[in-house]
């Protein structure tokens, strides 16, 4: 089966992101870029299938700007065998690049996506979920495992006080959660096979896709910095502060 | 972890760089920055971590590709020796990499089944690397060096000593340097460390606790007449050619800890409260931090010239180029000497405790300066390849 992974460039995880003094949005010019911590673990869960044969074929695809080429390249580096540039310097949101994703998957026939389950800067976790309504497949969401079972998948969700273990129906989409794998190192040699493994670039027209934003952003602003702290003299005096003050009791 | 240098734009870096960052930054914080102490304490490191690091490629850089390694490029040794550095542990560093000594003039002047015996296993991990050079009479002088080979058949005999030699205790293949004959010239022969007649010796030192220093004696030890890299004698070229990888490599060995002590050194002084306020904002203690910065900075820019300049002359330097290579590793050496020296002063007491990598930096500092090379050794050779 091919499968098609998506992999979203973000501002790298270990940097601290700042807004931009306009509060239009948070400031990426000249700042670290990396592949999306949960792309990661989506292509290391592609790489470990087609290591194991349920896979033939693994297709990245990343939408974006010219650099998100970077980006694809660190996955075809982890093991991608190919990589889809769908280029604009549009603002994407979440049910643009489902759109996108979906008539990338069409076009090269797919029976199986792997998304991560959100992506650390906007954190919509919306895009899944959008792909699978708008392809009309089964959808499994925040896997922490999956297996492959003929024309099944049997995936463990992780939700709120457990996990839960569905059966879907291929062809699927499935978004990936922290635990699901720990992504490999790309190996030196890797690394630079990779440079020589294709990437094709198409663009939102070509596809026939309308990526205006639905979503307006008013403003950004970055979290009030915390003040801080005071000491109590008695247990009445923070039973007081906690009723009167903070209104939590 | 991050590396708080990289955050300003560098021409010399393109995507490929920042994936292999990404790569041995992933394998420090998970493979070696949580056993750094334990390691060093321990006096020594899992073998399995060789293997570890082959399988990331890490091992691979400058080999030729048909026995599993990677085409040179000096950015790509830039990055893996300053991004090891963040795992704060020298030990580890130097035994771990001590093929990148060893191996490469097996690479550049072995019969191809001396090759095809050592190089695949040594980039993969599976075989430890050493590079015997240094003697008991004499490590600077390398054109003294006294231990002896004698060809017997199909076969050389080798008689001598050698001393702080990096690996020796763990090592599976050892490039040793010895004359044919009294006045013969130096040659470099690979002598497998299981061969009968080689005894080693572990060495206690001040730092580098983790990585296995010894001495070696050889007695009549029998190795086959193929091993021997290039032709009888003429060995001299070899070992001052591996000398320059060695010292570019020491050079960013010694960035890449002053960085550390830069980055842990300000993070302490914006924390710690004297006299009522930030350490970092004593003027005495502000200027300390601009001085490391300074250094780092020249250091940084110096030694990344000099890692294009290898790169356009294809790794083969001129004497220019040479005298560069050495007066780098003296400059990027007192760099971690000169930031060392104040991440201690900063840190206070907590600098001298055992258990943080700054302690640790700065018992690494003087193997730096006198290991590859000693510093007035490479003032010499510097001024006799700038023909003073
Ligand atoms: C931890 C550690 C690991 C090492 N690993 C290895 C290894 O893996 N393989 C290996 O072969 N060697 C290794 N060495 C040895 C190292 O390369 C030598 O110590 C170094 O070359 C200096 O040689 P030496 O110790 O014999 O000092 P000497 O040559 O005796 O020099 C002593 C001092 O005198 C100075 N000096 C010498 N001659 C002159 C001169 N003509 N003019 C001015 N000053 C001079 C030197 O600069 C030095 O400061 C290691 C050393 C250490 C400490």
């Amino acid at each position: 089966m091919k499968v098609l992974v998506g992999v979203k460039r973000v501002i790298d995880a270990n940097v601290k992101a700042r807004v931009k003094s306009d509060g239009t949005g948070v400031e990426t010019a000249n700042v670290k870029m990396a592949m999306n911590p949960f792309c990661e673990i989506a292509t290391e869960q592609a790489v470990r299938m087609k290591e194991a044969g349920s896979v033939t074929e693994i297709i990245a695809a990343s939408c974006g700007p010219a650099a998100n080429v970077e980006t694809l390249r660190t996955a075809l580096a982890m093991g991608a065998d190919r990589g889809v540039h769908v280029q604009t310097d549009a603002e994407l949101q979440p049910l643009a690049i489902a759109k996108l994703l979906k008539s990338v998957a069409e076009k090269e026939q797919v029976q199986l996506v792997i998304l991560g389950k959100q992506a650390i800067d906007n954190d919509f976790n919306q895009t899944g979920q959008m792909l699978a309504a708008l392809l009309g497949w089964s959808q499994a969401t925040f896997a922490s495992a999956i297996e492959v079972a003929g024309e099944w998948l049997k995936v463990t969700r992780e939700v709120d006080g457990g996990l839960e273990h569905v059966e879907v129906k291929l062809p699927a989409v499935v978004t990936a959660d922290l635990r699901l794998n720990e992504p490999r190192y790309a190996s030196l040699p890797n690394i630079m096979k990779a440079k020589k493994k294709p990437i094709d670039t198409l663009t939102p027209d070509a596809l026939g896709v309308d990526v205006t934003p639905r979503l307006k952003t008013l403003k950004v602003s970055e979290p009030p910095a915390r003040k801080a702290g005071i000491k109590v003299e008695s247990v009445a005096q923070l039973v007081d502060k906690l009723k009167n003050e903070a209104q939590v009791i | 972890m991050s590396s708080p240098m990289q955050s300003l734009a560098s021409p010399f870096y393109g995507p490929e760089h920042e994936d292999f960052r990404a790569t041995v930054r992933r394998f420090v914080e998970r493979e070696i920055a949580p056993h750094a102490d334990e390691w060093d304490e321990a006096g020594s490191f899992p073998r399995a971590l060789y293997e570890k690091a082959g399988a990331a490629g890490l091992l691979a850089i400058g080999f030729p590709e048909e026995y599993g390694g990677i085409a040179d490029d000096p950015f790509l040794r830039l990055i893996l020796c300053e991004e090891l550095a963040w795992g704060g542990n020298g030990g580890v560093q130097a035994s771990l990499f001590s093929h990148t000594i060893g191996a490469p003039p097996i690479a550049a002047a072995g019969h191809p089944d001396v090759k095809q015996r050592w190089l695949p296993d040594i980039l993969a991990g599976r075989a430890i690397s050493a590079l015997a050079i240094t003697e008991p009479g004499g490590g600077s002088d390398v054109a003294g060096l006294s231990t002896q080979i004698r060809r017997e058949g199909n076969e050389y005999v080798l008689n001598g000593r050698k001393i702080f030699i990096t690996s020796a205790m763990r090592a599976d293949v050892f490039t040793v340097a010895a004359r044919c004959g009294q006045d013969g010239g130096l040659s470099l022969i690979v002598v497998d460390a299981k061969s009968p007649g080689i005894t080693r010796t572990a060495l206690k030192k001040t730092g580098w606790w983790s990585s296995d220093t010894a001495e070696l004696v050889f007695e009549d030890v029998r190795v086959p007449a193929i091993n021997l890299l290039g032709e009888e004698g003429r060995g001299f070229r070899l070992i001052m050619n591996n000398f320059n990888g060695e010292r570019v490599t020491l050079a960013a060995t010694a960035l890449g800890a002053a960085q550390v002590c830069y980055h842990d050194a300000l993070a302490w002084a914006r924390l710690r409260q004297t006299f009522g306020k930030r350490l970092a904002d004593h003027q005495v203690i502000r200027h300390k931090l601009a001085d490391m910065k300074m250094r780092l900075e020249a250091t940084r820019g110096w030694l990344e010239m000099v890692a294009w300049r290898l790169r356009q002359c294809s790794g083969k330097p001129n004497a220019e180029l040479i005298a560069e290579i050495c007066l780098i590793k003296n400059f990027s050496t007192q760099t971690m000497q000169f930031c060392a020296d104040c991440a201690v002063q900063i840190m206070g007491g907590m600098g001298f405790m055992r258990g943080s990598r700054i302690e640790r930096i700065y018992r690494e500092v003087k193997v730096m300066m006198i290991g590859g090379g000693a510093e007035e050794i490479m003032k010499d050779l510097a001024a006799r390849q700038l023909d003073f």
